[in-house]
């Protein structure tokens, strides 16, 4: 079988095949019927009021024919001007039904569009925070950002033009084309005699642009990507004068979506006045046939006249209708990436039947007050764990591993050797290829999501801070927390010194992803942060490398009370953290070289033992 | 509420102030536009004699019975017919170049802008709301400026014609349709404000909720590590409802205005109608006339009911305009100096202490690109002269070798009340190591970024070999001095083309070299070797590796001036040592300034300088401050009885 249209798979294909494309179409079209879905009866309640727009708009050149072939001869005639006032009476009515429905009708559209573009959104942006973190490695920022402005947008046009035109067309299309015909038959066949050329005209455009959209989103999503990312890395950019080179790439990219854009702008200038000339043509032709019927006195003046005016009206609208097809290509582009994104399922995914952790079992005697109480006690075991990044080579070749709860183990290796990979199956960022990860029990691809993350919280290697103040990133674990827990947290790791002789202390902001903070502030703030959300299971990692080594001793303090009733993994370099440790892992090459309490390693003149005379050696040289 | 710079429209200047500026990046287009106005007029006139072919039909060979005179008024019709549509076609093709070409180049310039622009200005702006800029504002315009100003003209030269015909087909009811303008334009007028204030709000949110995106996206380790999917989800919804409130004002109010514009000339028709049968039946209009009149009133409603929605769109166009000017009208304040090197990278703004956001005197900077770009010699041929000036420069070694010297530095963030650095003294000598030793947010990395002029000190002066920083082009002094930030701040791009962001004519064998000496050669090992991509920010990559690459890359450059910012944090014992033995040669050859929390980091130094509330309170040897001064004892000695509070004090 075939998967390369699956996902997000098609994305960067330029050239799809007949039937990927069809699949493809047919993936965009369902996402749209189940956006428009529960707008079923407002849609239908919206084509009612168009019809009365349009029958009203429809009415008046009748009622100007009506006025000129029935109400003026009787005045020329000597007679009253009773029947002209009636029919102007009904081209003002006509005129005021039009405007109403015409208002209800933008209104309740636009509402129906932008219901229709929060749910896209909201749906796109849950589904990106859901799929997992080998996904968006993979995918990046940009791409994210991409889909969910641009794409969106694209839909949103459509949306936004799409009803009016559309359904304003081609009702008006439907109604002239009878009122060519019950005017005249032989006129209005020889009005409508070109439809099939524009059919077939339509298909030809239908093909071509739908290529042409293709290419400029993913055009577009280029020039998004590389803008993100080198505004995200803008210092090293400056710093290293990358300017002009980027500014090459930058506008190479530009180019490309200029020229992607160009060739759909071309098909757009071919295809529109194609549109056109098939009307003129039309209307040059019923001009000749009706004036020679006019003079042989088969059709009146009134009729042909009204002809002309209803044939305007029958080819301004296929405008319209071409302006809709066209951002209806453009929306069908982005349709096939979002619903692409849509279809991919991360691999870490939620369970279906979550098993509970076993609160009664988890009970500890005498446990810490506000957990224990809750269900995790904290034992973790690796049964047989295999795992290798996107199923490439073997980082973690296989891995036996019991950390009873309450136990505080460090992991230490040289750099590379996979200890972060270890703990982000711990915190299930990933899922091993063989084997399982449990804790206290149960596999954790049985849990709960929140339960999980309730429970085992991971201090990685890069933290992250959001926009807003250093509260609300100490909150970000807890959102609930008092102000008085905060502080609390902050204090007991040491951050409150610098918090609070900023001149907003808790209240300032950190700027940009923290830009604001120094590093080791930032890692404060996080240490903090995982700190108030107290879980069962404390993963560190290096989460005391940019600190200085007075507030690593702090830190290290601190966690002497903190870890006292929890489990915790502490990755570190500086072994001093060792200190706080029951057992040492030592990693290598992604297996555990030696584990143990760290005086018997230390005594034992193994790898560790090596690695604390090193540690000892580069502190003692001064 | 969210941060965002520079927000709200300048309500001083002109609403179309913005817009008309970026008029010159047409320019370059001129020869084209002529024709594709041309053939829009050309099409417009033939679009509207076309009705009057019918009524001279109607009124001539039908009325008279003429049969002679049917076919060639049938294919008078059928040839503007054509005429029409091949015109539309022509106006439409050239169309595309102009117009796509503006759009292209504006965000070439706003790119190109946006890389001149410091750290305060990227400090403080979300890539969110600038790239909302680069991509939706600038379609907006080009909608506008390539579709809706022509629309714009056509339909007001439309308007106009169709009304002179009016007038001289029968002027008393031409006067009257003439008159039906008057309540159209006030009500223009007075939607235009309003929807210049929402349109504004909408498209500040949009950005708004891409910088929410991007946040999401950036941040997701810690999202899910903390389980915080819903919450993040309920800011982003929030937002996005924000929008959707706003996108349904907008709705309400352009509802409103589209439906009047429609009213209007319907109710004209009445009233022609009216009068006209009035007209006929005095015998003062002819029947064909009125026929001919009534078509062409039908022909107005069309022109003025899309006023409405090219009102709107023009108004959104002003607004991005406006947004967009806003960025490129940020004056970059940190620009090299102009007489080192003569040209400075592309129309610089010339003193190097500019301030801030210009007023709009300050026009200069669009105007200028866009003239750049249209003689032929876009900015990034000057760069490209001015780099190699720079090396040159650097292989000259002019006289120095490398002297930095901190004299009397001050800085102080913008905003902030406090100077971070007050009255910094420091001589590193040439081929000399220094390494900065401070507290937790004690300054270092703002001291160590003043080097590379990521930020312009506030007081006193950097110099290099005698010369403020300040007076030399910033390439050149950029080619002097590289740094390996405390965050590696790669790019997912191949090993290859990070290691070599900054040269990027390094040889395979420069680049192994480097990579030896930062202990990276792991990437020899990955599946593509050196070109194998390592994912956005390099998170790919172990820690340790991507701080060994960022390594790596500041080496590769050999530069006159080495700036290391805590970067051996991340490495192992054992690592760490290879690497600094490594190191030690590398810094035989250059100037040095390590950053470093360690002491073993700190003996790759030949002296040391305590930074300490925000100036140097100490340089010596190592053991000597060691012994002499307590607070730098208590920043590195490890001894646990040490009570590091207590110390710090
Ligand atoms: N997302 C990823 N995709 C592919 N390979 C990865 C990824 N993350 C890590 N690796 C690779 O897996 C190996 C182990 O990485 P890991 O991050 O676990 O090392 P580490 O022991 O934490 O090292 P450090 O001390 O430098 O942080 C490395 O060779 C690394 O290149
Ligand atoms: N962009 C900014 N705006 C305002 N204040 C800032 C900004 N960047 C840093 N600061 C503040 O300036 C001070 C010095 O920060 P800096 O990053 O130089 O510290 P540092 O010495 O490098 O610390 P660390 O050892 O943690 O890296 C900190 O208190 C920080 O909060
Ligand atoms: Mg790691
Ligand atoms: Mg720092």
């Amino acid at each position: 079988m075939n998967d390369s249209w699956r996902g997000v798979a098609a994305e960067d294909q330029d050239q799809v095949s007949e039937s990927v494309s069809l699949l493809l179409r047919t993936r965009s079209r369902r996402l749209l019927a189940d956006l428009l879905r529960p707008h079923r009866r407002r849609i239908a309640l919206l084509t009612a009021v168009i019809v009365l727009s349009s029958a009203a708009g429809l009415a008046l050149p009748y009622l100007v024919k009506a006025g000129i072939d029935d109400g003026i001869p009787p005045m020329l005639a000597g007679g009253g001007p009773g029947t002209l006032l009636t029919i102007i009476a009904l081209v003002v009515a006509a005129t005021l039904v039009q405007a109403l429905t015409r208002m209800v009708f933008l209104q309740m559209s636009g509402r129906i569009g932008q219901d229709i573009l929060l749910e896209l959104r909201r749906r796109v942006f849950d589904h990106f925070q859901r799929l997992s973190l080998s996904f968006h490695e993979k995918y990046t920022s940009g791409r994210v950002i991409s889909r969910l402005t641009s794409d969106v947008e694209a839909i949103g046009e459509l949306l936004d033009s799409g009803f009016d035109g559309l359904v304003t067309a081609v009702l008006t299309l439907c109604g002239t084309a009878i009122m060519l015909l019950v005017l005249d038959v032989r006129l209005g066949l020889a009005a409508l005699l070109p439809l099939p050329v524009l059919l077939l005209f339509t298909r030809w455009f239908r093909r071509e642009s739908s290529v042409a959209y293709r290419r400029s989103r993913q055009a577009v999503a280029l020039v998004i990507v590389h803008f993100v990312e080198s505004m995200t890395g803008i210092r090293a950019v400056q710093a290293f004068r990358r300017e002009p080179r980027n500014q090459e790439i930058f506008e190479r990219l530009n180019a490309d979506y200029r020229d992607a854009n160009m060739r759909s702008t071309r098909l757009v200038a071919v295809f529109m006045p194609g549109i056109k000339l098939i009307g003129n043509v039309t209307v040059a032709a019923v001009l000749l046939y009706g004036g020679w019927l006019a003079l042989n006195g088969t059709v009146t003046v009134g009729v042909l006249a009204a002809f002309l005016l209803y044939l305007r009206q029958f080819y301004e609208p296929m405008q319209e209708i071409s302006q809709f097809y066209n951002a209806l290509q453009s929306a069908g582009a982005a349709l096939e990436k979002l619903s692409g994104v849509l279809e991919e399922r991360p691999d870490v995914a939620e369970p279906r039947r979550p098993v509970p952790l076993d609160g009664s079992r988890g009970e500890v005697p005498g446990g810490a007050p506000g957990r224990g109480s809750d269900g995790a006690r904290g034992g973790l075991r690796f049964e047989a764990v295999e795992f290798g990044y996107d199923g490439g080579r073997a980082v973690l070749p296989r891995l036996d591993l019991e950390i009873p709860a309450g136990q505080t183990v460090a992991v230490v290796g040289t750099t590379g050797a996979g200890k972060t990979t270890l703990a982000k199956l711990m915190a299930r960022f990933y899922d091993p290829v063989a084997g399982r990860v449990l804790l206290d029990g149960v596999d954790l691809r049985d849990l709960d999501e929140a339960e999980l993350r309730r429970h085992v919280v991971m201090v990685t290697q890069e933290n992250f801070l959001f926009t807003g103040t250093i509260a609300d990133n100490i909150r970000f674990g807890r959102p609930d927390a008092p102000t008085a827990a905060v502080v609390e947290a902050a204090e007991a790791i040491g951050a409150h010194t610098f918090v609070s002789a900023l001149p907003e202390g808790y209240g300032t902001q950190v700027g940009k992803r923290g830009g604001r903070m120094s590093a080791g502030q930032r890692q404060l703030v996080a240490f903090a942060r995982a700190f108030l959300a107290d879980p069962a299971v404390l993963i560190l990692d290096e989460a005391t490398s940019s600190l200085d080594v007075p507030s690593e001793r702090l830190v290290q303090r601190a966690l002497r009370t903190i870890l006292a009733d929890r489990t915790a993994v502490i990755i570190a370099h500086r072994l001093s953290t060792v200190e706080i440790a029951d057992r040492v892992l030592v990693m290598e090459g992604g297996r555990i070289v030696e584990d143990g309490p760290p005086e018997r390693l230390i005594a034992r003149s193994g790898r560790f033992a090596r690695l604390h005379q090193a540690w000892l050696d580069s502190l003692a040289r001064d | 509420m969210r941060e965002r710079p520079g927000s709200g429209p300048d309500t001083r200047r002109p609403l179309w102030h913005s817009l008309w500026r970026l008029r010159s990046y047409l320019r370059p287009y001129t020869r084209i536009m002529i024709v594709s106005w041309v053939a829009a007029f050309l099409g417009i006139a033939a679009g509207t004699v076309i009705p009057l072919v019918g009524k001279e039909i109607i009124d001539g060979p039908v009325a008279q019975g003429d049969r002679a005179a049917l076919l060639p008024l049938g294919l008078l019709a059928l040839g503007l017919g054509v005429a029409e549509a091949v015109l539309t076609f022509v106006r439409r093709w050239s169309q595309a170049g102009p117009v796509l070409g503006l759009e292209t180049t504006i965000r070439d310039d706003l790119y190109r802008h946006l890389q001149r622009l410091p750290m305060s200005f990227h400090d403080e702006w979300q890539s969110g709301q600038l790239l909302s800029r680069a991509t939706t504002d600038l379609s907006t315009i080009r909608r506008f400026l390539g579709f809706g100003v022509l629309f714009l003209i056509m339909n007001i030269l439309q308007l106009t014609a169709v009304v002179i015909v009016l007038l001289r087909t029968y002027w008393p009811l031409g006067l009257l349709v003439t008159a039906s303008a008057v309540p159209v334009v006030a009500l223009s007028l007075r939607f235009e404000k309003r929807y210049i204030r929402v349109s504004r709000q909408v498209q500040d949110q949009q950005g708004d909720l891409a910088t929410l995106v991007e946040e999401a996206a950036l941040g997701i380790r810690t999202i899910k590590a903390f389980g915080r999917r819903r919450h993040l989800y309920g800011v982003f919804d929030e937002a996005a409802s924000g929008l959707r409130r706003t996108a349904l004002g907008k709705v309400r109010l352009s509802s409103r205005f589209f439906t009047f514009l429609e009213v209007i000339p319907n109710l004209t028709l009445a009233m022609v109608l009216l009068l006209g049968a009035v007209a006929v039946g005095a015998g003062a209009l002819t029947l064909g006339t009125l026929v001919a009149f009534t078509t062409l009133v039908l022909q107005l409603v069309w022109p003025v009911a899309s006023l409405g929605y090219i009102l709107a769109m023009g108004q959104e166009a002003m607004t991005a305009a406006d947004r967009v000017t806003e960025v490129l009208d940020t004056v970059p304040d940190i620009t090299g100096a102009q007489n080192e090197t003569g040209t400075e990278i592309s129309a610089g703004t010339g003193t190097s202490a500019g301030t801030g956001v210009s007023t709009g005197a300050e026009t200069s900077t669009g105007k200028e690109n866009g003239a750049g770009k249209e003689n032929g010699t876009g900015g990034e041929n000057e760069t490209g002269t001015e780099i190699e000036d720079g090396r040159r420069a650097t292989g000259r070694r002019p006289g120095g070798r490398g002297h930095l010297r901190f004299e009397g530095v001050e800085f102080r963030f913008p905003g902030a009340d406090r100077s971070v650095l007050r009255d910094v003294r420091l001589d590193v000598r040439p081929g000399e190591t220094v390494a900065i030793v401070g507290a937790t947010g004690s300054g270092k990395t703002t001291l160590t970024s003043l080097v590379p002029r990521l930020r312009d000190v506030t007081g006193g002066r950097v110099t290099i070999d005698g010369r403020d920083v300040r007076d030399l082009s910033l390439p050149s002094l950029r080619s002097m001095v590289a740094t390996a930030f405390e965050e590696p701040t790669l790019f997912s791009m191949s090993v290859r083309e990070n290691v070599t962001l900054g040269r990027a004519d390094a040889t395979d064998r420069e680049i192994r070299e480097a990579l030896e000496i930062a202990q990276a050669t792991f990437v020899f090992d990955l599946p593509w070797a050196l070109d194998t991509r390592i994912g956005e920010q390099g998170m790919s990559l172990s820690g340790g590796q991507r701080q060994r690459l960022a390594l790596a890359r500041a080496i590769l450059g050999r530069p006159r001036v080495l700036v290391l910012d805590d970067t051996l944090s991340a490495l192992d014992v054992e690592t760490e040592a290879l690497v600094e033995e490594a190191l030690r040669r590398v810094l035989a050859d250059a100037t040095g300034l390590i950053v470093a929390h360690r002491a073993s980091t700190v003996l790759l130094a030949d002296r040391v300088a305590l930074l300490s509330h925000g100036s140097i309170a100490g340089v010596g040897r190592h053991a000597d401050l060691l012994s002499s001064v307590p607070e730098y004892r208590a920043l590195l000695a490890q001894d646990a009885d040490l009570d590091p509070e207590r110390a710090l004090r």
